[in-house]
């Protein structure tokens, strides 16, 4: 690798002088260490959070739907915001790892394995709002195409809801497999070092005996190769499908074709901004910042940027499209949207996934840690808008205006979107103390190449 | 063929021998007869234990015995352990085949006072489940909302189930024992009892209290109804000599005139809505199709001002002044009329057309007024108008507002010494009943016969539980010459008398009510006809009409209806049409009945003009999840002053207020029912006009309304409508058109095979069904919404849940009003907006509603799509499409999603969003054995978590199926209903096979007038509508 040519706008990837030995204290230092108090802290908030979203979760299956604000008119409210927006925060992590690896940008070797974990904790969080949304979420399995005894009984392969269960357990599943296997050196890595029998135990485990000969690299190279090959369409396919669930509805403001593309650019805008929430944390806690540098975050920013930018198109094109069909109920949902009673949840959109990306364009800003931090939770707030406003807004004033309403939350509402919230965290605590949160195997392979003081060396050399 | 083939079978089956034994052969078999004589060979022994010598001789051993009393002690031990003890229901009469899962039908009728009807009772397994309309009957057979609730107030647990006196439990024949002692002292000593009676209509019953007086000289009868019909019965009685209501037929009227006559609603005892309809619909040949014209002047918006063609919102002074300037134009008197512009231009309108309609012309009027009255009677016999028809009174209003009155001065003032009151609660339904509450506590000797608790039975010193209609016996003479009889049928199921039984026993006849009806009839009414068909129909008519005087209107003085001025405020009583005087108040089913005109359940309000609530500084808002609140407003009437939420109501006339009785009661109802303000308590004088102060009241009032959005927003596609002026000049195409898609630069209808993207199904084998509903005859009274209700076992959820908008009604009555002068307008309006800030503005307008709108009445329920966009989402196939055209919905295969709910473009769909049954969060019918004794064994009760909606009724197909089928007949058009369009009287749906090229449905479904509901999305429904037509333009004359 080496000897591969780098331009010389190339900034280093790791900074601070690190040996391949620096690389391995620093990435086994938090599971090494013990946990400070601030983890403590965050730990118990989130854990309340989680707590509390259990509890609501309880009260709303054995009391039933009623416990939510939903009504006659507005079916789906928060549940099914919540399930798209932890869905399209799961995006980033595949697009980080798959995509980005499929072309070589190096970038990503710092910032995977955590996006990844993001990934599956979010669609962790996503999978649990389908279940719970049913009116009977005892018979969630249902909705399997499993044998049974209820003779012939088969579940309906026109329905998009049907398609999500396919997506997202797929998507899941070949996430958590391209995760394990990144994971196997790293896992390895630990179980050497570690000293206790009982870690010795459990690394060993995990790192499904990992030997690190010749053979288990190529393999290892190989399977990540192919997983990424099957993962990038996964990328474009979830939320693809996910937006299905509208697109092929009839309700004024859901029927658009334009929903795939833009909803995989969405997902893809909220899931960097979350790893941007993330990972600007954990470098500072973790001190990992000569590993994920200001360069790193720069670079996020801009894909912030950029599918912010096509957010933007896609609503403008949307609101176009809605004049230009002549439809007029076509035409009432989307001038209600921006103008109605929920105006100011399509202004909150507008402001934090339109505008505010916008501020990337600067370069001082784009690099600055603080900005990008108070951005990418704007752009989550602003996602998260985006999907109640398409579901909420569109639902309480469709076709009859003798059936138009209103929605409003409840405490229940609420207490479960939190829940997942503190669920998300907790996980995401747990893996940052337990396993190893960069691939180190794969940032020493580009240490000579990307390392600030191999860079000076060449460079002195030449 | 088919029958042909049935035939054959049905002989075959008749002529079988089975053949048991070859001996058969022989007929002269000796073992063959004998088997044919006795069922057994041998003789069998007989007595074998009460013989002692065949005892002697048995071989039971000491062993034999102890086995013996073994299994003895072992068998008496087991029988012992009881299982739980149901209490059955019995049948009144054992019918001769009950067999269950097979509905029996019985003619009956209701008359409580305030609804009378003729109709038939469905009962399965020995409980009566439904209330039906008896289209047989000539008079009054269409059962209204509240008639068609009525089965459920029979499973009402807080009735009366036993007398009692002194708030104690009584034996009866302790109750005949002290009630006839103290009846007999007072008539000793001549001291006056009033027996207080609503409008029985009834021969016999007034036989009965004439033997009463007979025997107790002292009781004096007066009929009390508790709204009042006075001024209408005292002018019908100055002119035709006989207490009772002129008679209307409206079904050929070709201008009606109405003056704050409600005559699809409660006015003059209902009834009126069948005939009126069919005036509405447009018929004749093309191009020259004739319909009624409908002006309506009143102050509250009302369900016939809202079918009206104009209606013209006036002060009661001003309905006053226009009946009189009426009556001077058509008589040619000299008129000092001083009515503003509009109303007179609209009332110059109605004077030309009646003139021009002669016979065909009608004027009606609910004015309060005896001279008002007078004058109708006046101008209709001007006109010989032939819809009015005075010669057969009706009689289901008698009482008679002076001598209640007097009643109740006496009752006060101590004349009066003892009382007895029959389903009356004067307490409650009078201005000032407190004071006449102290005053029957006071009386020496007071009897309540009631069937709950209430205000006056509370203070009554006995009281007598009285059986529900469905458990009684009686008759009526609704009509004179049309007389009807009522039968229970069920057994009582508590320990109740009515009250005819109760006076027959005081006066010491020894016959029970049943018999005394039955001799009655032939004695008087039935004539040579025979008592059992009578019974069996439910109605009897002889033909006698009565004997009245010529009447002169010569001596008529309009001239105060001339100066009738108004007060600065008036507050008009009316009655709901869910709620009526309020009787049946603990009925969940009409608690939760969305009212047709402002759709909200579970309440009473005032009912005030946009600009005077503005004036006085009251407010509608809708909170965050879009519910309605409402200021209070403090109403003052004399002395009283209640606290009323207000409610801004479209249409109301300025300086005037609606409130409506029935609600406020707290006695005898569950807490959940205790809705609203008692307007009973500013109904002074029996009078419905009062003059009010409002004033704006602390706090914010939470209504439970149903629609909460009151215009249609321009969307003319949703109900199409046209004037019949353009119905008979234009073509469809301008009026009716239907929507056009493009196709390669070509226009095709939507429903056209060449833009549809789905494979047809051939779905011309076996029934294909068809609900059709005229958005003309609509007049949106919502008895199809109760008779749904009972039909299918939609749950009530109470008000807190009907505010958060989680109604469960599978068929409900949309009503929009227009926001321009009419819909027409709207639709210009939308048509004409151009640019974004424009349609910002103007939608926000919109959605206002016009000061006087239009209304328009739409009852949607499940469209039964042939591509149903709930089918094509639901992931695990609950709700699919049947080969009749029904959608239907697996409750036991549905898990829940919703997503079928917000896929349909009609919003249907209702979701149980908790458990309704058998649940104390939701304390009604359904949370008790009694309450659930109603309902419908055919229809299954929904669990939590499932989505249900309408199913076309399809036990009701189901079952019309195989009973043809059993009977090996071909289907007649007509069999197949659905609750719905059962209990439509007014004929504006129909439900029938559209495969059936001869039926009904077949040939609505080719009318010009016919559109789809939201035709442009493709989803081709099953369920269509008939544009409303309206009689709006003033050039046809």
């Amino acid at each position: 690798m080496a000897s591969h040519y780098e331009a010389p706008i190339r900034k280093p990837l790791v900074t601070g002088d690190k040996s391949y030995h620096d690389v391995t204290v620093d990435v086994a230092a938090p599971v090494e260490g013990a946990a400070n108090k601030q983890w403590w802290i965050v730990f118990g908030i989130a854990l309340t959070a989680f707590l509390w979203g259990v509890g609501c979760i309880i009260y709303t299956i054995s009391t039933g739907i009623g416990t939510w604000g939903l009504n006659k008119t507005v079916g789906w409210a928060w549940d099914i915001t919540n399930f798209v927006w932890w869905v399209g925060i799961g995006h980033a992590g595949t697009l980080i790892s798959a995509v980005l690896l499929l072309f070589r940008q190096k970038w990503r070797m710092a910032i995977n394995r955590s996006a990844e974990a993001m990934t599956i904790f979010s669609v962790i969080q996503a999978g649990l709002f389908p279940i719970i949304h049913m009116g009977r979420p005892w018979l969630a399995y249902w909705v399997l195409p499993i044998p049974n005894s209820f003779g012939s009984l088969w579940v309906n392969f026109n329905s998009p809801l049907l398609w999500d269960v396919f997506a997202i357990s797929t998507y899941l599943s070949v996430s958590l497999v391209f995760w394990w296997t990144g994971l196997l050196p790293d896992f390895a890595m630990i179980r050497d070092r570690a000293v206790m029998p009982f870690q010795k135990k459990i690394y060993s485990l995990l790192s499904f005996g990992w030997s690190g000969r010749a053979k288990d690299w190529q393999r290892f190279e190989e399977v990540s190769l192919v997983l990424a090959g099957l993962a990038t369409p996964l990328v474009l396919s979830v939320h693809t499908i996910v937006s299905f669930d509208f697109a092929t509805s009839v309700i004024p403001g859901w029927h658009t074709t334009i929903f795939p593309p833009y909803f995989v650019a969405g997902a893809v805008f909220s899931g960097f901004a979350m790893v941007n929430t993330l990972l600007i944390i954990m470098r500072k806690v973790s001190n990992l910042e000569n590993y994920i540098t200001v360069q790193h975050i720069e670079l996020m920013n801009i894909v912030i940027m950029i599918t912010g930018s096509i957010v933007g198109v896609a609503y403008i094109t949307e609101l176009f499209i809605a004049w230009y069909s002549g439809v007029e109920y076509e035409q009432y949902a989307f001038l209600n949207r921006a103008t109605g009673p929920y105006w100011w949840a399509y202004w909150s959109m507008m402001t934090c996934n339109v505008f505010s990306p916008q501020f990337m364009w600067f370069k001082k800003l784009r690099t600055s840690i603080m900005f990008s931090f108070i951005i990418s939770i704007v752009v989550n707030i602003g996602m998260w808008f985006e999907r109640f406003v398409i579901i909420v807004t569109s639902l309480h004033r469709d076709y009859l205006p003798s059936s138009w309403t209103m929605f409003s939350p409840t405490f229940v509402d609420i207490g479960i979107f939190i829940g997942t919230i503190g669920f998300f965290f907790v996980l995401f605590l747990l893996y940052a103390r337990t396993f190893p949160v960069i691939a180190q195997a794969e940032v020493k392979t580009i240490l000579k190449s990307s390392g600030d003081n191999f860079k000076r060396l060449r460079d002195g050399k030449g | 063929m088919s029958l042909l083939k049935g035939d054959q079978e049905r002989l075959m089956a008749s002529n079988k021998t089975y053949w048991k034994n070859i001996d058969q052969l022989n007929p002269d078999n000796e073992v063959v007869q004998k088997m044919e004589q006795n069922e057994f060979v041998s003789k069998l022994p007989e007595d074998f234990l009460t013989d002692e010598k065949t005892l002697e001789d048995s071989s039971t051993s000491r062993r034999d015995f102890l086995k013996y009393v073994g299994f003895s002690t072992a068998a008496a031990t087991l029988a012992a352990c009881e299982g739980p003890v149901i209490k059955s229901v019995p049948y009144v009469v054992q019918p001769e085949q009950i067999r269950p899962g097979i509905a029996n039908y019985y003619a009956t009728t209701i008359g409580d006072g305030f609804d009378f009807s003729s109709i038939l009772i469905k009962t399965r397994e020995g409980r009566p489940i439904k209330v039906e309309s008896n289209p047989d009957a000539p008079t009054l057979g269409c059962a209204n909302a509240r008639v068609h609730a009525s089965v459920l107030s029979l499973y009402d647990t807080l009735r009366l189930q036993g007398p009692e006196a002194k708030g104690k439990d009584i034996s009866w024949d302790n109750l005949y024992l002290q009630t006839g002692a103290m009846l007999k002292a007072l008539s000793a000593t001549n001291k006056k009892v009033v027996l207080m009676t609503p409008t029985l209509a009834s021969p016999s019953s007034q036989k009965v209290i004439n033997n009463f007086i007979k025997v107790f000289s002292n009781v004096e009868h007066v009929i009390y109804d508790v709204i009042s019909s006075d001024a209408a019965l005292n002018a019908y009685e100055n002119y035709y000599g006989i207490r009772g209501l002129a008679d209307y037929d409206f079904s050929e009227v070709k201008v009606l005139v109405s003056i704050d006559a409600d005559i699809v609603g409660d006015w003059q005892g209902g009834g009126f809505e069948s005939g009126y309809a069919k005036s509405r619909i447009p018929k004749g040949d093309d191009g020259k199709a004739e319909m009624s014209w409908h002006i309506q002047f009143e102050s509250n918006m009302s369900l016939s001002g809202a079918n009206a063609d104009h209606r013209v919102p006036c002060s009661p002074a001003e309905q006053k002044n226009v009946l009189a300037y009426i009556y001077d134009s058509l008589t040619g008197s000299s008129s000092g009329s001083s009515l503003p512009n509009s109303i007179k231009e609209s009332a110059d309108k109605a004077i030309i057309r009646l003139k021009a309609a002669g016979v065909n012309g009608v004027l009606v009027s609910g004015i309060e007024d005896e001279t008002a009255q007078g004058i109708v009677l006046a101008i209709n016999s001007w006109l010989k108008s032939e819809a009015f028809q005075p010669e057969s009174p009706k009689l289901i209003r008698q009482g008679n507002a002076t001598s209640v009155q007097k009643a109740f001065k006496e009752i006060k003032n101590g004349t009066v010494k003892g009382l007895i009151t029959v389903g009356v609660n004067p307490v409650f339904t009078t201005a000032n009943g407190s004071k006449l509450g102290e005053a029957i506590k006071n009386l020496e000797f007071s009897l309540a016969f009631a069937s709950k608790k209430d205000e006056t039975s509370e203070v009554s010193k006995f009281i007598a539980s009285t059986p529900h209609y469905l458990e009684s016996w009686g008759d009526y003479e609704m009509k004179s010459g049309h007389f009807a009889l009522s039968q229970p049928t069920i057994r009582p199921l508590f320990d109740t008398q009515q009250f005819q039984d109760v006076l027959l026993r005081l006066t010491g006849e020894n016959i029970k009510y049943y018999d005394f009806i039955k001799e009655h009839w032939n004695a008087s009414i039935l004539g040579s006809s025979s008592w059992s068909p009578a019974l069996h129909d439910g109605y009897f008519s002889n033909g006698k009409s009565a004997k009245l005087t010529k009447p002169n209107f010569s001596a008529i003085d309009p001239s105060e209806l001339r100066i009738a001025t108004a007060t600065e405020m008036s507050l008009i009583l009316y009655t709901k049409t869910g709620m009526g005087d309020g009787q049946q108040a603990n009925n969940p089913w009409l608690q939760e009945f969305p009212d047709p005109i402002t759709r909200v359940s579970w309440d009473n309000y005032l009912t005030l003009s946009m600009t005077d609530a503005n004036a006085l500084g009251l407010k509608n808002t809708n909170t965050s999840n879009g519910a309605l609140n409402g200021s209070y407003a403090s109403v003052t009437v004399g002395d009283t002053t209640i606290k009323v939420p207000v409610l801004i109501q479209p249409g109301q006339a300025n300086g005037t207020a609606g409130l409506s009785f029935g609600y406020g009661e707290r006695l005898g109802l569950k807490s959940e029912m205790q809705t609203g303000v008692n307007a009973y308590s500013v109904y002074e004088n029996f009078q419905k006009i009062q003059s009010v102060q409002i004033k704006k009241a602390e706090g914010e009032h939470e209504f439970a309304c149903v629609q909460l959005h009151n215009t249609l927003m321009g969307r003319g596609d949703i109900i199409k409508e046209t004037t019949l002026e353009i119905f008979n000049t234009k073509d469809k195409k301008y009026w009716n058109a239907m929507p056009q898609v493009s196709k390669n630069h070509m226009e095709f209808d939507v429903t056209s095979p060449e833009v549809d993207m789905w494979q047809e199904f051939d779905r011309s084998i076996g029934h294909h069904f068809n609900l059709s509903i005229d958005l003309n005859s609509c007049t949106g009274c919502g008895a199809c919404v109760i008779a749904c209700h009972a039909e299918n076992n939609v749950p009530v959820v109470g008000k807190a849940e009907v505010r958060k908008s989680r109604d469960m009604h599978w068929l409900r009555i949309d009503r929009y009003y227009s926001s321009a002068a009419s819909f027409e307008g709207d639709n210009n309006t939308k048509d004409a907006i151009s640019g974004i800030g424009d349609s910002l503005s103007t939608f926000g307008e919109m959605e206002q509603a016009s000061a006087n709108p239009q209304v328009a009445f739409q009852p949607v329920m499940c469209q039964h799509c042939n591509h149903a966009p709930c089918e094509t989402v639901c992931p695990v196939a609950a709700t699919s499409h049947g080969r009749q055209g029904q959608n239907h919905m697996a409750y036991n295969r549905c898990v829940g999603t919703r997503y079928c709910a917000n896929n349909c473009p009609y919003k249907v769909r209702r979701f149980n969003w908790f458990l309704y049954n058998k649940n104390d969060e939701f304390d009604y019918h359904m949370n008790n054995d009694l309450g659930r004794m109603v309902l419908n064994p055919d229809v299954v009760v929904r669990s939590r978590g499932v989505m249900e909606k309408c199913s076309f009724c399809i036990q009701m197909t189901q079952k019309t199926i195989l009973d043809a089928k059993l009977k090996g007949e071909e289907i007649k058009d007509g069999t197949f209903q659905t609750a719905c369009s059962n209990a439509c009287s007014t004929g504006a749906m129909a439900f029938g096979d559209i495969n059936d090229k001869e039926s009904e449905v077949s040939k609505l479904l080719e009318d010009k007038r016919m559109y789809h509901l939201l035709e442009a999305v493709g989803t081709k429904p099953n369920v269509m509508y008939h544009t409303k037509v309206r009689n709006t333009d003033d050039k046809t004359i």
